[in-house]
């Protein structure tokens, strides 16, 4: 059955295979192809040789270079670490404020703190870091847990009811759904709080509403309402308003007792990234005191 | 040629035997080695088969095809680790079935999300990603704060997973419910004994702020937050012999 012969058109051979008269040609492979497969084939071979390759019943072949990937990201971060410099190595032995009064250790944690900022923080508090409902505005000088370098820096590294022991930790009670205070009680002290903050409010209830924040919210607010960072108990006189300013928002507030997470970063960033970052947030609040109430 | 091809295709048997014959060299070099899969894994602390929520969770997350947008796999390069932290263990999936690697980022890697943002955050987040991150593509899910999980048959999931060589004991099979219950229940009676079988780092909250029932919210953040916390890196040293590779 198998019967080459020349193609008498062509001129090149036949297969020797037939199909109803129809017959193939045997052209051979395009030389430029068969010779680029014949040096990839040599190229897998000089790899299996310098690189890992082949499994074997107990491991691998580990190839002749002792090429690892781990290995070499762990040299590539050290590189990284290297290239940063003396700026980089200054972070770590300079305390905060030296940071922030040296122009040129500044300008280094400022932009290492703007690209940590950018990955780890902005989700929750903005680009800007203008923040947002239930997530602090961190461009202005109103502070829940402390606006020092230092108290930044531990928010930072511990976060804040983040679960790590050492987070900055207060629970405002939910007075409304865990039936501490009655709905109309919940009702008159939004009228106080937002009396306090300077606004028109029902006097009528306002009046009623005075002795209880004196025994329900004053230990942590403050009697006059101006909070207290120790406790992370927001003024309650400012226009600044984590979860809205309006009726609605305060109500919920009160009834629900929300309280924001945050979480901790130590062991996520390293503390020369926490040190750079808390500089980055403290310049860009415009570097405000700690104010202490 | 010193072997006639032409005999081996006119002879079904033959073909048949030859057939096998390359198959099971193919398969002897690529399959025989994962049964030796003991010196690929490395060993680690701290990984633990998930909990009857977090799988429910990691159901939903499939369910949704977040693989197709989210990868879970933080490559060993530098610009990886610098963004994701620490690259991701073959050991931290090793209870995967199937493994999340996905091939495609179009949002950020979720290998190591847990405990990288609040409860709060991802609720919002999820309900609508442009109220958190302006800039984000990602589709709102709303509906998951709204529908009750159905969790009827999670003894079933945990039991088909012990089959696959999941190591779930048999009272995490019988409790399977009243652990999924507990989670997500701060004040849960049963937490203690729950914690006792996934151990005590095990986070057990009201996942979705809604006290009043467990939504598929409830169960995607608890998966999310468990994701990449499992191993303890503090006793995990890459730069031993046996983990360089």
């Amino acid at each position: 059955m198998s019967h080459r012969e020349k193609d008498e058109h062509s001129g090149i051979d036949t297969t020797g295979h037939e199909w109803d008269g129809i017959k193939e040609l045997d052209n051979p492979l395009p030389r430029w192809w068969l010779y680029i497969w014949y040096a990839c084939i040599a190229v897998a071979v000089v790899m299996w040789v310098l690189l890992p390759a082949w499994p074997t019943l107990n491991g691998y072949t580990h190839g002749v270079l002792h090429q690892s990937d781990r290995v070499q990201v762990a040299r590539d971060m050290a590189d990284l670490k290297a290239r940063r410099g003396a700026e980089g190595a200054m972070l770590t032995n300079a305390s905060l404020e030296q940071i922030e009064q040296d122009p040129k250790l500044q300008t280094y944690a400022m932009a290492a703190g703007q690209a940590i900022f950018g990955d780890n923080c902005a989700p929750c508090h903005g680009a800007g870091g203008a923040g947002g409902k239930g997530y602090a505005n961190l461009r202005d000088d109103v502070w829940l847990w402390g606006g020092s370098l230092s108290d930044i820096q531990q928010t930072i590294t511990y976060g804040v009811r983040s679960g790590h022991p050492q987070a900055r930790l207060s629970q405002m009670p939910a007075f409304g759904r865990d039936a501490l205070l009655k709905p109309d009680e919940v009702n008159d002290l939004t009228e106080y709080v937002v009396a306090l903050s300077h606004r028109k409010a029902d006097r009528a209830a306002v009046y009623r509403a005075a002795p209880l924040y004196a025994q329900q919210c004053a230990v942590c607010h403050g009697p006059a309402g101006l909070g207290s960072q120790a406790v992370g108990a927001p003024n309650l006189t400012d226009a600044d308003w984590l979860y809205g300013s309006d009726r609605q928002s305060i109500h919920d507030q009160i009834w629900n007792g929300r309280g924001g997470v945050m979480p901790a970063w130590t062991g996520r960033l390293d503390p020369d990234q926490i040190k750079a970052v808390a500089v980055y947030v403290h310049v860009n609040s415009g570097g405000a005191a700690a104010k202490t109430q | 040629m010193w072997f006639n091809h032409g005999k081996l295709e006119r002879h079904s048997l033959l073909l048949l035997i030859g057939i096998i014959l390359v198959i099971s060299i193919g398969g002897l070099v690529e399959i025989a080695p994962l049964f030796f899969i003991e010196n690929t894994i490395e060993k680690v602390e701290g990984m633990r088969p998930y909990t009857p929520l977090e799988l429910e969770g990691r159901d939903i997350y499939i369910r949704e095809g977040c693989y197709l947008c989210h990868s879970q796999m933080i490559r060993p390069l530098k610009d990886e680790v610098e963004r994701y932290g620490h690259y991701s263990l073959a050991a931290e999936s090793m209870y995967d079935h199937p493994f999340q690697w996905g091939s495609k980022r179009l949002g950020p890697d979720l290998a190591r999300v847990g405990g990288k943002y609040s409860d709060s955050w991802h609720r919002d987040h999820l309900i609508n990603p442009r109220s958190v991150v302006p800039e984000s593509i990602m589709p709102p899910y709303a509906f998951f704060a709204n529908r009750p999980l159905d969790y009827h048959n999670v003894a079933d999931k945990l039991k088909a997973l012990r089959t696959a060589g999941v190591p779930y004991t048999d009272a995490m099979i019988t409790n399977a419910k009243t652990d999924l219950e507990a989670q997500a229940d701060p004040f849960s009676s049963d937490g203690p004994k729950f914690k006792k079988r996934y151990g005590d780092k095990v986070l057990q909250r009201d996942f979705d702020g809604n006290p009043d029932k467990i939504t598929e919210m409830d169960a995607l953040i608890a998966y999310l937050q468990m994701l990449g916390t499992l191993v303890d890196f503090s006793k995990y040293h890459p730069e031993s012999g046996e983990n360089n590779r």
